[in-house]
């Protein structure tokens, strides 16, 4: 019997298929918007929420769906505030969720055996009841992410033009953390909750060394999410470890490989075409140094009656003994 | 010339706006007709880029009210009448993004969501990445242009709606002159179709023969507003030549 005819194991490849696809793909809003450690944020918070559904004997999936939800949406509220203290609130709420998780992981009585499923991902562990929940959240994560793609470009890209276009700004941010929220769930059972943030991000950044667009970006990172995670499972199961270490594992040796063909790639197209010539910037003080003449009401012309001198490519006006010469708005000592 | 009877594009009154507790702008009345070109200048901190950010709303008013063509800014609903060009350094995000896609967003305001692109956004795009002069690089990343070329696809996403009244924040700080020529020409020719045209800037360049009127701000208040002169075109200076033991400065 080989393992595909296992039925946890088909579960396993199930989810991680649909894991795959929807970390990177709301991961690459989460990166776009220099936002990459917010999956690990709500990782941490639904610790708590895997602890409380232990603890209160209510399916650990939804219990952590929801406290991610809440955890997430004040992650976003606490930030779109821009409140100087937003990173340490950001900050206390990783740690509130951790500590809460153990704690009340501790009151349930259960052991670091179960939890460590949660924190590290496990093959096992996927029920049919689960696999129903985890396939509806990442249908609608990927519908979410697809469907309202220029939307979420637009406001991850520039928030500020994206209020100019009369989209509802704090709306579509609200979305994107709850997405996120909803993604790290879905990513529980396979990557586990303390490596969910590498499988949004990961795939993006190797993505991004041999694309242009957004859309491929999105697109390869959805394909190296696939690929990782289904590569991952299969080595999880030969070698008995746990899923999660080994499908980061193996989207990290993936960015490796990819930034060091893009750093070729890059380099052989570079020199194929030379940088474009522009006119040089404006503003740009001149290279050699003047004096300028402190501050000089008068404006020097043909007609003015002060000697002229031929100078180079400009003309200097004798004033009280010594030269004046135009220099933009103002004159240079000669 | 403008008709005095003509309706108003932006009408500011009495507006005030609090950044973090000190007053920014302090009552600004301003009122811009349809098919005004109107310079804002001043010096860092006189509060025009406050005064640009709010009439967008994106910053709230504290005080006063700012009305697009007619509406209150809180109510205003019609966006694709504006097109915005944030002052910025980069037009880059965390990904990769292309001209095509980062022009594409200026369509937004005329899109419904879970659609897509139509067949008249896309020729709109093209439209407004030939006025810029960039069709050519439509592919192109945006981090790979130089900043002229980063400031002409962000002309081009505010163009793309075809709006009726465009905002510029600094729009010629720190581009090439070629690139400001380009500009110059595309915002003429909006004008030259009776567009309304707000911008900030230090200096106005190629800009200068565009403007109708300028209005100079300084320490959150308008000090002057009427026609452009001469003299504000460079940002002058004047100092009196009596200070006998000032030695002059060097520059580097």
């Amino acid at each position: 019997m080989t393992m595909f005819q296992l039925e946890f194991m088909q579960r396993a490849l199930i989810a991680g298929l649909l894991t795959g696809l929807s970390a990177p793909a709301i991961g690459t809003y989460l990166v776009q918007r220099r936002l990459s450690l917010m999956g690990d944020g709500i990782g941490h918070i639904a610790i708590t929420g895997v602890a409380l559904g232990l603890l209160t004997g209510w399916a650990p999936v939804l219990t952590a769906v929801l406290v991610s939800i809440a955890g997430a949406t004040a992650i976003e509220l606490v930030r779109a505030r821009g409140k100087a203290t937003g990173d340490v609130a950001l900050a206390l709420m990783f740690y509130g969720g951790i500590a809460g998780g153990v704690l009340l992981i501790g009151l349930a009585g259960q052991g670091a055996a179960t939890l460590n499923t949660y924190l590290f991902g496990s093959l096992t562990t996927v029920s049919q009841s689960d696999l129903y929940v985890v396939v509806g959240l990442a249908v609608t994560v990927l519908v979410v992410a697809i469907g309202l793609g220029p939307q979420l470009f637009a406001v991850c890209q520039d928030e500020e033009f994206a209020r100019t276009t009369g989209l509802r700004v704090q709306l579509l941010n609200l979305v994107i953390a709850v997405m996120a929220a909803v993604t790290v769930t879905v990513a529980m059972r396979t990557v586990g909750l303390l490596l969910v943030s590498a499988l949004m991000v990961v795939p993006v950044a190797t993505a991004q060394q041999i694309t242009r667009s957004f859309r491929s970006t999105f697109v390869t990172a959805c394909l190296i999410g696939v690929a990782a995670c289904l590569a991952g499972i299969v080595t999880s199961y030969n070698a008995n470890v746990a899923p999660g270490a080994t499908i980061v594992v193996l989207a990290l040796a993936g960015f490796v490989v990819a930034a060091t063909v893009g750093t070729l790639l890059r380099r052989r197209s570079g020199r194929a075409r030379p940088l474009a010539d522009e006119e040089p910037e404006i503003g740009v003080p001149a290279p050699e140094p003047h004096v300028v003449s402190p501050g000089h009401p008068h404006a020097h012309a043909p007609e003015c009656g002060h000697k002229k001198v031929e100078h180079g490519d400009h003309v200097d006006y004798v004033h009280d003994g010594h030269l004046h010469a135009a220099h933009g708005d103002h004159w240079d000592e000669h | 010339m403008i008709a005095e009877d003509s309706p108003r594009a932006v009408q500011v009154a009495d507006l005030s706006v609090d950044l973090g507790g000190r007053l920014v702008l302090r009552g600004i009345d301003l009122r811009i007709r349809q098919g005004e070109v109107v310079a804002v200048l001043g010096t860092n901190g006189s509060g025009k880029s406050t005064l640009i950010k709010t009439v967008v709303g994106l910053l709230p008013a504290a005080r006063g009210e700012v009305r697009l063509f007619g509406t209150p800014v809180p109510r205003f609903r019609e966006w694709r009448r504006v097109g915005y060009v944030p002052q910025r350094i980069t037009a880059a995000g965390g990904v990769p993004a292309t001209v095509y896609e980062v022009v594409s967003s200026g369509l937004l305001s005329k899109r419904r969501m879970f659609r897509p692109l139509g067949a008249a956004g896309k020729q709109s795009i093209e439209e407004a990445l030939e006025v810029v002069d960039m069709a050519d690089r439509r592919k192109d990343a945006v981090a790979e242009l130089s900043g002229g070329q980063q400031q002409r696809v962000l002309i081009a996403r505010a163009l793309v709606s075809d709006p009726d009244l465009l905002v510029l924040d600094e729009p010629t700080a720190g581009v090439d002159l070629a690139s400001q020529q380009i500009f110059a020409d595309a915002i003429r020719e909006r004008v030259a179709r009776g567009t309304t045209v707000v911008m900030v800037s230090h200096d106005l360049g190629p800009m200068d023969a565009l403007i109708d009127r300028t209005v100079v701000m300084r320490r959150g208040r308008i000090v002057y507003d009427g026609p452009p002169h001469s003299s504000q075109t460079h940002a002058h200076v004047h100092h009196s030549h009596t200070s006998e033991e000032d030695p002059g400065w060097m520059t580097p």
